[in-house]
């Protein structure tokens, strides 16, 4: 029964990222979403000294919006202060993460977190924490409610926006130019980013859930020809990854985490292998001319 | 030189904008006609393409202000189709050409509905136009660089516009493909539709337009093409920067100098009035 | 008090060691990140951070061995091959950088993670020490770790003196720097070792996570002092040993502190302060540049106004009541009456019951301004072929910027009018 529950939550958690993720690598973003997981430490951490448990949605949505003023701050360095990108992000999330690990250790004794949780996570105590009705009947895993009702929201977001959400992804300008407001689209899409993040963090950890909603998108995105087909991969590389996430972590006895994020990169190696076997023949003509990009120093 | 139309489909006012508080458009002021092929030519880098997210107000401009058929934009949106650059946007995306002639149809108010049968008839017959049919269920990043413009081109007839502004519809373009574009252009004309389009050879510039803009960060002309194709003007919207005018924009940018005053910011239309 | 007396006296050993250990990584890594900053790799410096943890791992797997040179290897190989496969996978599929970045990062972490846990759950070997990698152990560093992170620090400082006008070429200017005929693929080679060397010594202060800002932050704070790439690298370095003293401090005097996160958030707030209150780029002097220039304009416009009025009944030695002034032009009230003040300090006009007038020294400066309006105004009219009733408001403006050379040039250009374009004469 734990490893079906730990199984299920991953799995859950695994989807919302998956689909956010998707929408998140084709807006250039992934490293905004990696900033955002770290950023929400602080907020998490005060979530957990002012309810003093850390299942308290009003409290977890409060550590959200940090996650979005994040990409605010993000964007008015750039904007304000005219700093590149990159540099931008950089400074903006190790800050506050530094400033999480510290108030973690000032409070010890009040906050269950500690370092090793805020990097990779606890999802092995995910079946621990059940959440009960007052007969004393328990439901689950409240980890698994709190995720699902998250992904819930998300695929609601998704259906019903999701013209919005495609076309101020595929073309801003344009989107402007019909008169959408491309700004109430970004900061929608970032706040559930954010919200997911934070709902993620005590199964996955900061960093881990990086992989989640990077790996299975870049896979699926190297497969696919529409985003409906990339959406639909993204959601199977993310089960995926849980299932065989949770049994690497058997075999070599290690963190699930861990093992899920190793597995996901498994996962998008055979995609990328995959895509370049059966491109050789269909004969896709290169649009970008890559040759000049490096990312070496 | 700059020739006023009776009834212009575009004004554009006074108009100064920069990036960064560095100018990049200076003052320019002139009026485009209805029903008539227009170019706005100069070389790269003279503000071409922001004049157009200007006058689609996709930036806010320092100074001045842009009438579309008389109106502001927002009362006029639907009337208005432009056509960005081909390259500002990721071809790689996972959609297929249909996908993006649809986008066409989207409103402000159908964002959250399904297109409707007539919608679809209208991408459908747009594609056909531009002679795309046989590749719509094809992914755009499959396509060839002058396929790819004309399914910007078919988005763009989904619309259903009576003014279209195009962001150098002919660039990366092959010959033939550059002909049939053409003709559809002067289709469109023929139907009473405004086409805007931003070129910059002028090689073909005189063939292609009935009217013409010189542009150069500044106006340097704006009329019938025979009237604006004199050698001393090509020579000075090509013949390179004011000196003058460049120097005065770099001090703005250092000194973060206001492009306007606060007293002239506001007003619309050409200032306080008093000349002095 | 005492503790930090006792702690610049630098007589505790432990205290030795950890201060100067944490100031020579601060240092290396702040100067070796400049370039990081520059050429806009300030994430892959992120990237190859998390990326070292398997290499390190895998090498101890191997050998068993936890000296730092063994453990200094397999970083270096991993962070090596973390760079390669993100260049390998943003050249060789449609994914972007961003994506290829984030995805080595987060999966080479994760199966760090795996193996560290791994070892542990095995028992395989006493492998207590290996997760200082994870959040840095700043606070344990022994005599023979700072023999390493001095020794590293001065190799990398030597290769960045010798190959300073290279690594310059190559961070400002690529594509020149091969046109030159530059070995630039081996210079970038050199120039990736050395910082993945830095990173790898660098994560041991501060651990994985924040290692970025140990790279980028000093950069960031130093950009706002200077655009000088010498003077860049030498303030950057200060600000990166400054903050490892401090976080060795705050750690000596509140010991279940960590070490690493008080380097960054000093760091951090290095930076914040260079951002808003260096004298150059601050925001803090762009806010009083602009209340200047308003304040410019503000004084110029009211020279102007008494010169106009002065014109108009053809005497500059009248008096003009403010509700004169106001007549002529559309001032705030209150911005007149501060504007007046400022001028009458200056002693540019001169006060009476009945108004003011331009004073001797005064007249020059409105003849100069309404000089330049005209100037301009001559400019837009004749080369930019703006018609008369456009060209008011944009001199209005400019006016207030002219340089005297760009009032030089003008006057040469336009061949010293007479007239301006609303037949106004032109005061020399
Ligand atoms: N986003 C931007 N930020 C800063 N400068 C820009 C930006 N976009 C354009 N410019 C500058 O503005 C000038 C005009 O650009 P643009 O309007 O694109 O010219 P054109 O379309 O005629 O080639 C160029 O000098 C260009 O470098
Ligand atoms: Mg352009």
């Amino acid at each position: 029964m734990a490893a079906l529950y730990i199984i299920l939550t991953a799995s859950v958690i695994a989807i919302s990222c998956g689909l956010l993720g998707s929408f998140l690598i084709l807006r250039k973003m992934a490293l905004v979403g990696d900033a955002i997981s770290h950023a929400v430490l602080p907020g998490i951490v005060l979530a957990f000294l002012i309810s003093g448990s850390r299942d308290n949605i009003p409290m977890l949505i409060g550590a959200a919006v940090l996650g979005v003023i994040t990409t605010l701050i993000i964007e008015m360095l750039q904007k304000k202060a005219g700093m590149q990108e990159d540099a931008s992000i950089g400074i903006t999330f190790t800050w506050l993460f530094a400033l999480g690990v510290i108030l973690i250790t000032s409070y010890t004794g009040q906050v269950d977190l500690d370092q090793e949780c805020v990097l990779y996570g606890e999802i092995a105590y995910v079946p621990l924490d059940t959440f009960n009705l007052s007969n004393g009947l328990s439901l689950g895993p409240r980890a698994l409610w709190i995720s699902g009702s998250v992904l819930l929201l998300i695929i609601a977001f998704i259906l019903k926006g999701y013209k919005g959400l495609v076309l101020t992804t595929f073309n801003k300008d344009y989107a402007a130019s019909i008169g959408i407001s491309t700004a109430f689209w970004q900061l929608a899409f970032m706040s559930l980013v954010s919200l997911t993040t934070v709902v993620s963090f005590e199964s996955v950890g900061a960093i881990l859930v990086v992989a989640l909603l990077v790996a299975p998108p870049a896979a699926a995105y190297l497969l696919s020809q529409n985003l409906k087909k990339m959406l639909w991969l993204s959601t199977l590389f993310g089960i995926l990854t849980a299932v065989g996430g949770y049994y690497l972590a058997l075999v070599l006895d290690g963190s699930i985490a861990g093992a899920m994020a190793t597995f996901a990169g498994v996962l998008f190696a055979g995609a990328w292998g995959w895509s370049k076997l059966t491109s050789k023949h269909s004969g896709t003509i290169p649009v970008t001319d890559k040759k000049n990009i490096s990312t070496f120093f | 030189m700059d020739i006023r139309p009776d009834c212009p489909a575009i004004e554009v006012h006074n108009l100064t904008a920069s990036y960064n508080r560095k100018p990049v458009l200076w003052d320019v002021d002139f009026a485009l006609p209805q029903g008539k092929l227009v170019g706005i030519v100069g070389p790269n880098g003279s503000g071409k393409t922001t004049l157009l997210r200007n006058m689609m107000g996709l930036m806010k401009p320092d100074s001045g202000y842009v009438n579309l058929f008389g109106k502001s934009l927002d009362e006029v949106r639907e009337k208005v189709s432009y056509v960005p650059q081909r390259e500002t946007v990721d071809w790689d995306f996972p959609a297929s050409v249909m996908d993006v002639v649809e986008m066409g149809r989207y409103r402000k108010g159908n964002l959250f509905k399904r297109l409707s049968k007539q919608d679809k008839i209208l991408c459908t017959e747009a594609l056909e136009k531009v002679g795309l049919l046989d590749l719509a269920k094809r992914q755009i990043s499959q396509l060839s660089g002058g396929q790819q413009q004309r399914v910007f081109l078919a988005r763009s007839l989904a619309q259903q516009a009576d003014l279209y502004l195009m962001d150098e519809p002919f660039v990366g373009v092959d010959a033939a493909t550059e002909e049939s574009i053409l003709a559809l252009l002067t289709q469109m004309k023929s139907e009473g539709k405004t086409v805007v389009i931003v070129h910059h050879d002028l090689q073909t510039a005189y063939e292609y337009f009935d009217w013409i803009v010189l542009l150069n960060t500044r106006l340097v002309a704006s009329g019938e093409k025979e009237k604006v194709f004199t050698p001393q003007l090509l020579q000075e919207a090509y013949g390179g920067r004011l000196t003058v005018l460049s120097r005065i924009g770099d001090l703005m940018a250092k000194q973060d100098f206001p492009l306007r005053e606060k007293e002239f910011k506001e007003a619309k239309g050409t200032g306080d009035g008093k000349t002095y | 008090m005492e503790k930090l007396i006792e702690f610049i006296s630098f007589s505790n050993p432990n205290v030795r060691f950890v201060t100067l250990g944490t100031m020579f990584i601060g240092m290396s890594a702040a100067t070796v990140g400049c370039f990081a900053f520059l050429r806009k790799r300030a994430l892959v410096g992120d990237a190859i951070a998390h990326a070292i943890l398997p290499g390190i791992a895998l090498a101890f797997m191997l050998t068993q061995s936890k000296s730092p040179w063994v453990l200094m290897g397999g970083a270096l190989v991993a962070g090596w091959l973390a760079m390669f496969l993100i260049e390998a996978i943003t050249k060789n599929s449609k994914l972007k950088p961003d994506t290829a970045i984030g995805l080595i990062l987060s999966v080479f972490f994760g199966l760090g993670i795996l193996m560290l846990t791994s070892i542990q759950h095995s028992g395989a070997g006493n492998q207590a020490g290996l997760d200082q990698f994870l959040f840095g152990k700043a606070a344990a560093i022994t005599p023979s770790d700072l023999k390493i992170y001095i020794a590293v620090g001065l190799v990398l400082l030597a290769l960045i003196f010798l190959f300073f006008k290279e690594f310059k070429l190559l961070s400002f200017n690529p594509d020149f720097a091969s046109i030159l005929g530059l070995p630039v693929k081996r210079l970038r080679f050199v120039l990736s070792s050395i910082t993945v060397l830095a990173i790898a010594t660098g994560i041991q202060a501060v651990g994985v996570v924040l290692m970025a800002a140990l790279l980028i932050t000093p950069a960031v704070a130093a950009r706002a002092w200077t655009s000088s790439l010498k003077i860049l690298l030498i303030i950057a370095g200060l600000f990166g040993a400054f903050s490892g003293l401090v976080g060795s401090y705050i750690s000596f005097t509140a010991p279940q502190m960590p070490t690493g996160p008080w380097i960054v958030m000093s760091l951090s707030a290095i930076a914040i302060f260079s951002i808003l209150f260096s004298p150059q780029r601050g925001l803090v002097a762009k806010i009083f540049r602009q209340r200047q220039n308003r304040q410019k304009i503000l004084t110029e416009n009211i020279l102007k106004a008494l010169y106009h009025l002065g014109e108009n009944q053809k005497s500059q030695q009248n008096y003009f009541s403010k509700k004169q002034l106001l007549n002529h032009r559309k001032f705030d009230a209150a911005e007149l009456n501060k504007g007046l003040k400022i001028l009458a300090k200056k002693l540019w006009l001169i006060e009476r019951e009945t108004g003011y007038k331009l004073s001797q020294t005064g007249l020059p400066e409105a003849q100069r301004i309404v000089r330049l309006h005209r100037l301009w105004e001559m400019y837009l009219s004749e080369r930019m072929r703006l018609k008369a009733d456009h060209i008011h408001p944009n001199a209005e403006t400019i006016e207030h910027i002219i340089s005297p050379e760009i009032e030089h040039q003008l006057l040469h250009e336009l061949d010293y009018p007479e007239l301006d374009p609303h037949q106004k004469p032109i005061p020399y």
